[in-house]
């Protein structure tokens, strides 16, 4: 196991090397550049501020510095917010991404486990299609539309929540459910499809041979099995979560990681934009690797494989 | 050849057959209609749009929904039924060149790597799992950010990041198609090896990629409609729906019919992409179908 281990997190030294240095190259050799903007810069100016981050040097310097720099854990300074450097940045604003992305994962996860165990039981009553079809809106309707509606509808029209910000717990509910109601979506289409594979097997049969109760069949028996593909998805879906919340953010004025990256790179603060977009790498490849160790302890048969 | 002919017959039976299937499923049949009809009327979008879909009429301004403007006009007077049917070629064209992209790469790939298999497979998955690794919706926004605004870039850079999956899902098939006697025999017959894998290969494992192909276009149209609203994808006086939608959210609380309308087509076109994909899986793969 912790054989296992160590050698999935060693893999991921090459793919974050990888993505580094696409990420290094694209940007550099993309026209523009960070002090473009400022119109008041005079040539000496601006060669005293590209001096001064060691953007005068050969781009190969710069890269090599870059990666020296990486691997003590250092993401550089802001180019265009120099109160703090990236990694202060990405620990000031991370956090609030991470507690949005948390309620959202709750909001996804309880809604969308009881519509689709909910919906699994009764195949193609109503009991189905009335979940199904909601989970077939959750995914149609995309989250840009979805959050301005409902602010339109719970804030403009009946005052019941704020319109955007981030202090109160009011002010949490409007972007948790924006961000959530698709991966609510698609985890009761998930695991309802999981919960019905499952409760054809003879094990089933044999639980209820034995005169357990719909209860327990359904809780202690099938929901382990049907839930595998839920976890699978889990993986790019947490990280999406936690990260992808670009949109929700803007709308409701969240200060997280999302709306900084979007700025980020409007400005083309180089450091910003790689220190996000590694840090985000490396977020994804936790992820599915603690999806990896969940379905293990799922699914007995790929435990034993390892 | 003594092959074709019997093949071609086959192939004709299973179509008939997921054609049946997929005739009994009214929501997909609904929503293949449904794209149908809006992929005509952008075609002719020119010809039947009431107005020009930069025309202002400042005078005007936003004004609710009334004869002369069916579906109202925004701030700057434009007529939102024009825009949204221009909005609707941009999205449609986007969606389905951006998928034509991920599709060619991705059944290429994915093909090639099923079929050399051994370490050239491992490799070639290799790259596909970093790739996977990257924060793509990131990697989009820096690329329209960085590379200027255009369309072809838009559908090029969606069309990128889209393969990915198509390429897992094809190499799968083609691994367990591989296996199968009718392939030994092609080989034993000394075809090259491009032949056997375009004209044996990939047409056997259609079924699952023209699933992901129709469940792909939805994504697709989801990602630009995402970017135009974050104001990286179609500029003005240009409309694509995700623009119209931001703009509708601009002034949400004054002309609500300018965030309803584009959000109603837009939602209804998924809806219809998603319903069709949905029924062309129960149709072409009778195993997953529901019982």
């Amino acid at each position: 196991m912790l054989r296992f281990l160590s050698k999935r997190i060693l893999e991921f030294v090459p793919v974050l090397f990888v993505i580094c240095t696409i990420t290094f190259f694209l940007i550099r050799l993309a026209p523009g550049g960070p002090f473009d903007a400022e119109k008041s810069v005079t040539p000496e100016v601006r060669r005293n501020l590209e001096a001064h981050y060691h953007m005068d040097a050969p781009l190969a310097q710069q890269y090599w510095d870059y990666l020296i720099r990486l691997s003590h854990g250092d993401l550089g300074p802001s180019f265009k917010k120099e109160s703090r450097s990236v990694n202060e940045w990405i620990a000031l604003r991370f956090p609030v991404s991470l507690e949005l992305g948390a309620y959202a994962i709750l909001v996804a996860l309880g809604v969308g486990l009881a519509a689709g165990v909910f919906a699994s039981l009764k195949p193609n009553t109503w009991r189905d299609h009335m979940p199904m079809t909601l989970a077939m809106a959750g995914i149609c309707i995309p989250n840009f539309v979805l959050g301005p509606l409902l602010v339109l509808l719970f804030s403009l029209q009946l005052h019941w929540l704020p319109v955007s910000g981030w202090t109160g717990p009011a002010d949490k509910i409007l972007p948790a459910f924006t961000l959530g109601a698709s991966y609510a979506a698609y985890i009761a289409r998930l695991s309802r499809g999981g919960m019905l594979e499952i409760l054809t097997k003879d094990f089933i049969r044999t639980a209820r041979a034995k005169g357990l109760s719909e209860r327990v069949v359904v809780l202690r028996h099938a929901l382990r099995g049907g839930l595998q593909p839920v976890v699978a998805f889990l993986g790019p879906a947490l990280a999406g979560l936690l990260s992808g919340s670009f949109v929700v953010e803007t709308i409701f004025q969240v200060p997280g990681l999302g709306r900084e990256f979007v700025q980020a790179a409007f400005n083309r603060d180089y450091t910003m934009i790689m220190g996000t977009v590694l840090f985000y790498a490396a977020l994804i490849l936790v992820f599915n690797l603690l999806v990896d160790l969940a379905l293990a302890w799922l699914d007995p048969r790929i435990r034993h494989a390892h | 050849m003594p092959t074709e002919p019997h093949a071609v017959e086959k192939g004709t039976s299973l179509r008939k057959d997921a054609w049946r299937r997929l005739r009994k499923n009214r929501l997909a049949i609904a929503g293949a209609a449904i794209i149908l009809v809006m992929i005509a009327v952008s075609l002719v979008t020119p010809w039947i749009a009431p107005y020009s879909y930069q025309a202002q009429d400042l005078e005007l301004g936003a004004a609710s929904p009334s004869r002369e403007h069916w579906l109202g006009t925004d701030r700057l007077g434009r007529d939102l039924l024009t825009r949204l049917l221009y909005g609707g070629r941009v999205s449609l064209m986007v969606g389905f060149a951006a998928t034509a992209v991920s599709l060619l790469v991705g059944v290429t790939y994915g093909a090639a790597a099923g079929f050399l298999g051994g370490r050239t497979d491992a490799l070639m998955m290799r790259v596909v799992d970093i790739l996977y690794a990257l924060p793509f919706t990131l990697f989009v926004i820096i690329l329209m950010v960085f590379f200027g605004r255009n369309i072809v870039l838009l559908f090029m850079a969606i069309g990128a990041v889209q393969w990915l999956t198509m390429a897992r899902i094809v190499r799968a098939q083609v691994m367990s198609l591989r296996q199968q006697e009718f392939i030994e025999a092609s080989i034993a017959m000394g075809f090259t090896k491009p032949r056997i894998l375009f004209r044996h290969l990939i047409p056997n494992a259609l079924g699952p990629i023209i699933v992901y192909t129709t469940l792909t276009i939805p994504n697709v149209m989801l990602i630009e409609a995402f970017l135009s609203f974050l104001g990286l994808g179609v500029q003005p006086p240009m409309s694509s729906w995700g623009l119209l939608i931001k703009e509708g959210v601009d002034t949400m609380e004054e002309y609500p019919w300018l965030l309803l309308f584009p959000s109603i087509v837009l939602s209804l076109t998924l809806f219809s992409l998603n319903f069709l994909g949905d029924g062309l899986r129960d149709a072409l793969d009778p195993t997953s179908a529901k019982d």
